[in-house]
């Protein structure tokens, strides 16, 4: 048998060798942007840095941290996050349930993959256009409506994916016990859904607490911990943006750590849910 | 203890105490369900029409072919030329996916078709970690690895073998470029990509790998012809995602593309994207004239492309969809 | 003998095809009624024409008429969920709910806020899974999940289940049909003993399942009901020439 020599012995090898290099060069960066951050983040990387606010002259390289941005940011994700799941569950829901296999259920699922393609920035530019209509200011309110239309799509698409892996004879199950489509939706849907929509709800609070474009008109920036939902709001990717731009090293190195904290925020957001997900599977049929 | 109910004859049973509020509840949820899923619908069109109210002073004072092709940007003499941060996008855009598909579908190639299981279980939810690394943080990247990369090292060498070439002139010495964001970039979406891809190649059914490994094909041929056609439509669902994602990216790419609003003609030229053009100046200079008109044109213009894009390729994927399916 | 359910000149299609071809039949109460017949005759379209279940699948027109006591199913003021309440339905996999074994069992209960009426849950719980003879199987692990029960477990938590919202007729789709031999033995011993107080009407591709458990027998052919009888007359002396040419397996 001639084997070695043929053509398609030779392209096989070729493109196996393409693939090993693209693997380990997709891989390699990926590894290349945690590395570059831990590296460069963490000698700077102190207690006082999430303990404390910003104190005099901390933008001159003085003392000080960055407690006002992880509150801010967990405050603005956490907040986004709620607004996106109060309203992407009954909207599943209504898809699923109530408007299965409908032209309307097509067109809400458009509508939806068009709000998950919209950049973060037009987002930010109709949020503010609503602040002007509405006489609010930069707020956390602003900032919690802004990044729930952000992380509404991504809610919902995923939700809307798991529901439609549900196999059918579950939900005819319960409908043959008498069962209505709410209690269905309520009772069985959701339990079934549960370790999935956890992992999607984590996912969204995930996307949301990295956003910087969508809420750099509508949070606004302070170095006070917001007290109420009027006030403006600090967060992690504005603190790195805004203390990258500045010309004291100092200061930079405190852009790196916060990039460092930012990442590890959202890492443990994503072991958690996973972690979650398991939890919450105990019931789950397959 | 049995229930005593059962033993009773039947028609001597108490009636079921009926509760009419379950099916009230019922017609109630289902109308409060329903009428949650007219919100994406109506925030879209709010938002374009919002947009569009916003854009109406800048529309109504200049033509609109001169918003879109017109070549400079200059706020203070009230000149707003949007093509060169079009361009702009375009550029980037385009050049991170020629960057970002080829080596990551082949990625996804490898981890579905040759690696062992193991890898792939590793590596898919490594991959979704990774996803959702913030932007910012590939901006830091990208500022601290990227851009002095392309200064000391792809522009120099490019300068010596490739400046002959038509997209590889080196004009500008200060690795702020388009190749810089668009490095970044095809990083940011590989792994959406590569995890979108790699599933629905997972999904492909085994007895079609066999069928055409029995005929005596190699793997590679199996994956060209069986395994990738079967996939089409999810790896095209992957790269569309990866595209909008890319498309819509402001901070990475701001944060080391240089922001120079002039059209630029090599792939180390320094760009300006829409994007960056909204969030830089943004509740900056509002009291110029139509700056804030102009400035919500462009996020308009951004919606737009998104539209159109979102429409062509459901349409397209339907058609592939019915094409596959006779 | 008394009818329970009575299906009047029913006609069903989906789409474009006729499922369904003018049937009437009157089901006998507290018997074992067995459809019969080859894949794609109808059968389960009209067990589930039987609990509305057809309303599920949509593109379905129906025509005609299905009584239970006499009362119209079909009829306009009726509830749907009331319907279902009264026929239970054990589906070919056994699809228990996500939730708890207890739970399983108490759901209709709790729907049908049946435990309000002055006896507990738990013993109300005990009783059907007693009836569906899971309840030495179960009883010290009620609150675990009902996914980690096997297969024929979960088949009689299903049928527990469905007794529980004390339903008068059970409906089976081939219930047995996924279980292992002992486990389909199992059911059919419990479906034996159930028909001294509910009607039972099963759908069965088995034909011995079929003469085990008949007291009547119908059998189906492209959506055409074509003999319907005592079990021992249409199962052992058939008179029409489709249902010789099926028992003698030659489709």
């Amino acid at each position: 048998m001639k084997r070695r020599f043929s053509r398609r012995y030779l392209e096989e090898k070729f493109f196996q060798a393409l693939m090993g290099l693209s693997l380990l060069l997709v891989t390699g960066s990926l590894a290349g942007i945690l590395l570059t951050v831990v590296i460069k983040g963490a000698p700077a990387l102190t207690l006082d840095m999430i303990t404390k606010t910003p104190q005099g002259g901390y933008y001159l390289g003085k003392e000080g941290g960055i407690l006002n941005a992880i509150v801010g940011s967990l405050y603005l994700a956490g907040g986004g996050t709620i607004l996106a799941l109060i309203v992407s569950i009954p909207t599943v829901l209504g898809l699923n349930v109530y408007a299965r296999g409908t032209r309307w259920a097509d067109l809400v699922r458009l509508s939806l993959d068009l709000m998950w393609g919209t950049p973060s920035i037009v987002y930010g530019a109709f949020g503010f256009t609503l602040m002007l209509a509405l006489g609010l200011k930069a707020s956390l309110l602003a900032g919690i409506i802004v990044l729930g239309l952000l992380e509404l799509p991504i809610m919902a698409r995923a939700v809307d994916e798991l529901i439609r892996m549900i196999p059918e004879e579950l939900e005819e199950s319960s409908f043959a016990l008498g069962a209505n489509r709410f209690e269905t939706a309520l009772f069985v849907i959701l339990r079934q859904i549960l370790p999935g929509l956890a992992t999607a709800i984590l996912l969204a609070f995930g996307r949301g607490i990295g956003d910087a474009a969508s809420v750099l008109f509508t949070a606004g920036y302070t170095d006070r911990i917001p007290d109420s939902l009027m006030a403006p709001a600090a967060s992690l990717p504005l603190a790195v943006f805004f203390q990258l731009n500045t010309p004291f090293p100092e200061v930079q190195q405190r852009a790196y750590a916060a990039a460092l904290i930012l990442t590890v925020i959202v890492l443990l957001t994503s072991l958690g849910s996973r972690w979650l997900a398991g939890r919450l599977g105990r019931y789950t049929i397959r | 203890m049995t229930n005593k109910l059962l033993l009773m004859p039947r028609a001597s049973r108490p009636r079921e105490v009926q509760f009419p509020s379950r099916r009230i509840i019922d017609r109630a949820g289902g109308h409060a369900f329903m009428m949650t899923t007219a919100f994406p619908l109506l925030i879209v069109i709010l938002m374009i029409v919002a947009l569009l109210v916003r854009t109406r002073p800048i529309l109504e004072s200049k033509p609109i072919g001169d918003l879109l092709l017109g070549q400079t940007w200059h706020p203070l003499r009230g000149e707003f030329g949007f093509y060169p941060f079009i361009i702009g996008t375009l550029w980037i855009t385009l050049a991170a996916m020629l960057l970002a598909v080829p080596p990551c579908l082949l990625s996804a190639v490898f981890l579905a078709e040759y690696a062992r299981p193991v890898i792939g279980a590793i590596m898919k939810p490594l991959l979704d970690l990774l996803a959702g690394i913030p932007s910012v943080v590939y901006g830091v990247w990208g500022l601290v690895a990227i851009v002095p990369w392309v200064q000391t090292i792809a522009a120099p060498a490019s300068q010596q073998w490739l400046d002959f070439l038509p997209f590889f002139a080196v004009n500008n010495t200060t690795g702020y470029s388009i190749l810089a964001g668009a490095i970044v970039l095809a990083v940011m979406v590989a792994p959406v990509i590569i995890s979108v891809t790699y599933e629905v190649m997972q999904a492909v059914p085994d007895g079609l790998r066999e069928s055409s490994l029995a005929v005596g094909a190699t793997r590679w041929q199996t994956i060209k012809h069986v395994v990738v056609p079967k996939a089409a439509p999810g790896i095209l669902i992957g790269i569309v995602l990866g595209f909008s994602r890319a498309f819509g990216e402001t901070m990475a790419v701001l944060m080391v593309v240089g922001n120079v609003p002039r059209v630029p003609s090599s792939i180390f030229d320094p760009a300006y994207p829409l994007t960056a053009l909204i969030a830089n100046n943004y509740g900056e200079m509002l009291s110029i004239p139509l700056y804030d008109s102009a400035l919500m044109g462009a996020a308009l213009v951004l919606l737009m492309v998104v539209l159109i894009f979102n429409l062509a390729s459901a349409l397209l994927l339907q058609h592939i969809l019915r094409r596959s399916q006779t | 003998m008394e009818t329970h359910i009575s299906i009047r000149n029913l006609n069903a299609h989906y789409q474009d095809q006729q499922a369904l071809k003018n049937i009437s039949l009157d089901i006998p109460k507290n018997q074992i009624t067995v459809i019969i017949g080859p894949s794609g005759c109808g059968k389960t379209t009209l067990l589930k024409s039987m609990n509305r279940f057809l309303d599920l699948v949509s593109g379905t027109q129906i025509s005609g008429d299905v009584l239970i006591d006499d009362e119209s199913i079909y009829a306009p003021s009726v509830d749907v969920t009331e319907v279902r309440k009264k026929v239970g339905l054990l589906l070919q996999r056994p699809f228990p709910l996500p939730m708890s074994i207890y739970d399983n069992v108490a759901y209709g209960l709790r729907i049908h806020s049946m435990h309000t009426r002055g006896h507990s849950l738990d013993t109300a719980v005990q009783h059907y899974l007693e009836m569906a003879g899971l309840w030495d199987e179960v009883k010290d692990r009620l609150h675990a999940p009902a996914a980690r029960l096997s297969v024929g477990q979960q088949q009689r938590l299903c049928l527990a289940r469905g007794l529980a919202v004390e339903p008068e007729i059970l409906l089976g789709d081939e219930p047995t049909s996924a279980l292992d031999p002992l486990s389909a033995l199992n059911i059919e011993k419990r479906l034996m003993a159930l028909k001294e107080q509910y009607t039972i009407v099963l759908v069965t591709h088995i034909l011995r399942q079929a003469k085990r458990l008949a007291d009547y027998a119908v059998f189906m052919y492209l959506g055409e009901m074509v003999e319907h009888g005592p079990a021992q007359q249409v199962l052992e002396n058939p008179q029409q020439e489709r249902t010789r040419a099926y028992l003698e397996g030659e489709f």
